[in-house]
């Protein structure tokens, strides 16, 4: 047992030093999985000194709690399928948050008498926070996982409920703060926060996902920190800001990469209600022309440069792989072949790096967006799988286009362009994409994995 | 645990916020995801408020809230770790040179 709180900060020290060890290593894919490594040490650090703490009883509990999590957590890391790595994330992510929440719900339960205002605005935070990152993180997976519509969804007067849920959680949180005792006022403030952060995330689209989810790991982040203020540990308040911190700033980086305010992404509600905004203009007789694999394998074959741009379809089709071994195949032909990622194609960010490398497709060949822009004019055959709004000419063009204004990559200026779609059904697409209609595009419709397949038998036939 | 005044630990936190702001700047995009994934790890320290509060809970009440807690950190720390080394592992592979994949 250790009874020297010096000691019991030292330990929590070296806790803190493997966290920002681990991040540091981030930096590089080369020391990156070291990384990992370095803050499990820190964290069973940070468990071991706190089980050794004086006092510390009820070990039965403690153990089961630990085994039921642990096998949960292992299960649910090992058997998720890399293409559903977004939604283990916010899951994940969820449960902290809830964790934080119930810890803050225990200590206000467990405190005697009344609490100082800054243990009660801790207590308070911790538990509000905590509480929307759990609600929020589970419609997130919900939708992430196709258990609820990806589509924004919404009703009337949402917006004005919602500030209005939010408003009665501050007020409680406030009496609390001013020494309000009754556990009801918790309880409450709990429950609002969780409507609250159902309420937040379902009017939120899926192409919005990476900053919801980002945002949602920012928001653990802050509650495991303000659960730091109620237990007085400077190891919950370090890791937890950390984490506030690197979520906070992720959620800046895709905002922008979107050229979209934080505001607008989160009560915008228009995600993916993008539909009918711009008019199909069929009506100007140009129309799209659909190919075929075999003459988009002779269009590959004799190409010089490629450029694959992929999006949240290839996650779907689960295509990667496949992809990986068709741009293989040309590049013993000497063709040279690049990936266009966009900062915010897929889920979550970073999402097109994480599924392309675990195809195996080498990183020095995923080039983003302001790397890859500049050579789309000398790039023979752009070939978008499964991407639709990041590719789409409208960000630059059209001031009435809901994305107006996003960066997106501009394949448009390659010499021919092949979109690998689905279908043109109305409502898949979202928003009109001009870039079917241009004279330099060819759609391949059909289920991108199939189609690549289909590439992969025509293009050895050659 | 210790007490430290408030405003030491208001000082830690700033500090805090500009060391995270400063070591993930450095992060590239292409690692954007393992970031995600491994700071949700490191928010699985909450897992150290739910042993304290469950060790030191006295009635049915805190100890029920205690071990749903304890539950939902364990599976966020461990769940958060196995994840966050299996897509490191994915990038840990150098790239292959291009030449030998010619032959």
């Amino acid at each position: 047992m250790i009874s020297d709180p010096d000691v019991v900060g030292l330990l929590y020290l070296v806790a803190i030093v493997c966290f920002i060890v681990a991040l540091r290593f981030l930096s590089s894919p080369k020391h990156a999985r070291k990384g990992n490594w370095v803050g499990g040490v820190g964290m069973i650090v940070a468990i071991v000194t706190t089980l050794l703490l004086d006092g510390i009883g009820n070990w039965v509990l403690i153990v089961a709690g630990g085994v039921v999590g642990s096998v949960v957590g292992v299960v649910g890391a090992r058997t998720v399928k890399m293409t559903a790595m977004p939604q283990m994330v916010a899951l994940f992510n969820g449960v902290g948050g809830g964790a934080a929440a119930l810890v803050a719900l225990a200590e206000f339960h467990e405190v005697e008498g009344v609490l100082s205002w800054d243990e009660a605005l801790s207590t308070a935070l911790s538990a509000l926070i905590g509480s929307i990152s759990f609600a929020g993180s589970l419609v997130a997976f919900a939708k992430l996982q196709e258990l609820l519509s990806g589509r924004p969804i919404v009703f009337g007067g949402q917006n004005i409920v919602n500030i209005l849920v939010l408003v009665a959680s501050a007020a409680l949180g406030a009496a609390i703060v001013a020494g309000v005792e009754g556990e009801w006022a918790i309880v409450v403030l709990i429950c609002l926060a969780l409507v609250f952060g159902v309420m937040f995330v379902l009017p939120i689209g899926g192409a919005d996902m990476p900053v919801v989810i980002s945002l949602l790991n920012a928001f653990t982040g802050l509650a495991a920190s303000a659960t730091g203020f109620v237990l007085d540990s400077t190891v919950l308040i370090v890791a937890g800001m950390l984490v506030g911190a690197s979520g906070t700033l992720l959620t800046l980086m895709m905002a922008k990469a979107m050229n979209r305010s934080i505001a607008n992404v989160l009560f915008g509600a228009f995600g993916q209600v993008q539909v009918g905004v711009g008019q199909p203009r069929a009506d100007d007789g140009r129309t799209v022309r659909a190919t075929t694999a075999d003459d988009v394998a002779v269009q590959l074959s004799f190409a010089r440069k490629v450029v694959v741009v992929p999006g949240y379809g290839l996650a779907v089709a689960q295509a990667q792989h496949d992809v990986r071994q068709l741009a293989e195949l040309l590049e013993e032909k000497g063709i040279d072949v690049a990936y266009a990622i966009h900062p915010v194609a897929g889920r979550m960010p970073g999402h097109m790096n994480v599924l392309l490398a675990e195809a195996n497709v080498p990183y020095d060949q995923l080039k983003e967006m302001d790397e890859i822009n500049p050579e789309f004019p000398q790039t023979d055959v752009a070939l978008v799988i499964g991407a639709n709004d990041v590719v789409n000419p409208a960000a630059r063009s059209d001031p009435a286009s809901p994305i107006y204004g996003m960066p997106i990559l501009d394949v448009d200026k390659a010499a021919s362009v092949i979109v690998m779609k689905r279908s043109m059904a109305p409502g898949f697409a979202g928003i009109d994409n001009e870039l079917f209609l241009d004279a330099k595009t060819t759609m391949l419709f059909g289920n991108a994995k199939d189609s690549i397949v289909k590439l992969i038998g025509a293009v050895k036939a050659l | 645990m210790s007490d430290i005044s408030l405003v030491i630990e208001l000082t830690i936190l700033v500090l805090a916020i500009f060391l995270g702001f400063e070591v993930i700047s450095k992060v590239p995009t292409m690692l954007h995801t393992p970031l995600m994934s491994g700071t949700n790890f490191i928010h699985g320290i909450v897992i150290v408020g739910a042993i304290v509060v469950l060790g030191f809970a006295d009635d049915t009440f805190t100890k029920v809230v205690g071990v749903v807690a304890m539950v939902l950190a364990t599976a966020n720390v461990v769940g958060g770790w196995f994840v966050t080394d299996r897509m490191l592992e994915m990038f840990k592979r150098r790239p292959e040179p291009r030449k030998d994949s010619k032959t």
